[in-house]
């Protein structure tokens, strides 16, 4: 453990940060660009070539805005809570490799800050704590809206993490590791997306829910439900929230990169280091594409359906997909055919298919009871 | 003493610390936002002790459901979350005497212990813990009894916790 050690981890935490920050500020541009050109609309194109320069003027403007704090506010947790929000979507990206490793003045210098056995567990309390920003947030507003917010936006959070949770397993049993780097290696010859499409698809779904965003996104409803846990927040205070939103966007679609999509894997990435992190940029664009193309074409979900959804679809489709999974893993392991192996995918939608149509029929039931 | 001592020391004494906040402080969430700052010294404890997959169980299971689930019950049944009724119960000196008798046992057995002096053997390379743990848990000859009855326990609770705030109409 010599000082070139820490210096490489404190400089690649660094860069890491970095990146996700830059990353905030022109996800919020890509994302005001690419629903704009879905509504017919230009969007931002004033600040700079293209409108290059929008975030950069959207930062001063939240520097110079007043910053209020209620009177009757808990000063310290209130204080707390957008810090608390924001350092779990910065600490939570440490365990997804963007490459490979390369050589630099003789030393091994690997693509990611941490490499730990648990790395998809770690994923989870990371995602766990974010809760506490949300919550606290809510309460110490010391404002009823605020608080009905918080609650509402926690337990939303707190439920979908169950079948997160499960999407979680599929992959990790898939990839019999827990390790990222391992998770990441064991789709060099075909993607967990190919082998678990159901897996992958309520991992989207719940993280959807995870970070707020459309069609689950209650905080954002100010009209019918007086926004949520940020009404009393305003500038920096309210930006740090906003911040942690779109890094956790960021910091999930790289994870479902990773875990379902191949990770940094892509053609002749074992030659040539630097594709790595370009694979990666590229995966995490195009998924970050489908979450604005969610948010622009899907009305928001009611709040009772989103908790029912959760609870009543997803975490049964997901403990069926785990353990549709894991059959088909150990009936191929102890039989010794692939065939087994391969029916997975197919199962796995047939179970889904099963959840879709108990949803069609429930709705049918329903609307002929309301006639 | 070692670099691991020290951070051992500093880890222990804030979390005894956050631990003494916890049943002093006046205001309920406080105190409850003070436990996650035990629970987590507990995590990094084991952190410290190559226990990566119990830290990180520590955080999911006690951080992020169970002292969440605290602060729920505070915010929702309280209208003040300050506490203004006495903080000792009369009794306070026999669970005191209970503590250090148990702080006395707990001493002499792990003092009586050979191995209490001993430095830890470093793990071998490769070593799989989780998958070691997880045979542990589900092996016939190992705690597959212990492991499956408390699973039955929870169960039972949540049974019971359902059937308490059923709506019988």
């Amino acid at each position: 453990m010599d000082w070139t050690f820490w210096l490489e981890w404190v400089l690649k935490g660094f860069v890491l940060c970095l990146v996700l920050l830059t990353g905030f500020a022109y996800l919020t541009y890509y994302e005001r660009r690419a629903l704009a050109r879905m509504q017919n609309r230009i969007g931002p194109n004033r600040a700079g070539p293209q409108g290059l320069l929008q975030p950069i003027a959207d930062a001063v403007k939240l520097f110079f805005k007043e910053e209020l704090t209620p009177a009757r506010a808990y000063k310290i947790v209130f204080f707390l809570a957008p810090i608390v929000t924001v350092v779990p979507s910065l600490i939570i990206a440490a365990v997804i490799p963007w490459g490979t490793s390369f050589q630099l003045f003789g030393r091994t210098i690997t693509l990611y800050v941490a490499d730990i056995n648990v790395g998809v567990l770690y994923l989870m309390s990371i995602a766990s704590i974010a809760v506490y920003g949300i919550v606290l947030a809510g309460w110490s507003s010391n404002n009823k809206y605020a608080m009905l917010g918080g609650m509402r936006s926690s337990a939303q959070m707190i439920s979908y993490e169950l079948a997160l949770g499960l999407s979680f397993v599929t992959a990790i049993l898939l990839a019999n590791s827990m390790r990222m780097i391992d998770i990441v290696n064991a789709q060099s010859s075909w993607w967990f997306v190919v082998i678990q499409p159901v897996g992958a698809l309520i991992f989207w779904i719940a993280t959807l829910a995870e970070v707020n965003r459309a069609p689950f996104d209650m905080p954002e409803a100010e009209q019918e439900l007086t926004a949520g846990y940020h009404a009393e927040y305003s500038g920096m205070k309210f930006a740090l929230f906003f911040m942690a939103e779109y890094q956790k966007m960021i910091v999930i679609c790289a994870i479902l990169a990773t875990l379902f999509f191949g990770g940094y894997l892509g053609p002749f990435v074992d030659k040539f280091w630097f594709l790595g992190p370009v694979y990666m940029f590229a995966k995490v664009f195009i998924l970050l594409f489908f979450m604005i193309w969610v948010r622009a074409t899907w009305p928001r979900i009611r709040y009772d359906r989103l908790m029912s959804f959760g609870w009543k679809v997803l975490v049964p489709l997901a403990l069926a997909v785990v353990f549709i999974t894991a059959t088909g893993i150990l009936l191929a392991q102890e039989l010794n055919n692939q065939l087994y192996f391969w029916a997975i995918p197919f199962v796995s939608i047939v179970a889904a298919g099963i959840a879709v149509m108990m949803i069609y029929r429930e709705l049918r039931r329903k609307a002929y009871e309301r006639a | 003493m070692t670099a691991e001592q020290i951070v051992f020391l500093i880890v222990a004494l804030v979390t005894l610390g956050s631990a003494f906040m916890v049943v002093t402080t006046r205001n309920l969430i406080h105190a409850a936002l003070w436990l996650v700052a035990t629970l987590f010294g507990v995590a990094v404890v084991y952190a410290l002790l190559n226990a990566g997959f119990l830290a990180v169980v520590q955080v999911v299971v006690y951080i992020g459901a169970i002292a969440i689930l605290f602060i729920f019950a505070v915010m929702l049944t309280r209208k003040d979350a300050r506490d203004s009724g006495p903080q000792t119960h009369k009794n306070w000196w026999v669970g005191a005497l209970l503590a250090v008798a148990s702080y006395l046992g707990l001493s002499a057995l792990v003092l009586g212990w050979s191995g209490s002096s001993k430095a830890a053997a470093g793990l071998p390379s490769g070593f799989d813990a989780v998958g070691q743990l997880g045979e542990a848990l589900t092996s016939p000859n190992a705690y597959v009894l212990p492991f499956e009855v408390a699973s039955v326990l929870l169960l039972a609770a949540l049974v019971g916790a359902v059937y308490v705030a059923f709506n019988r109409k």
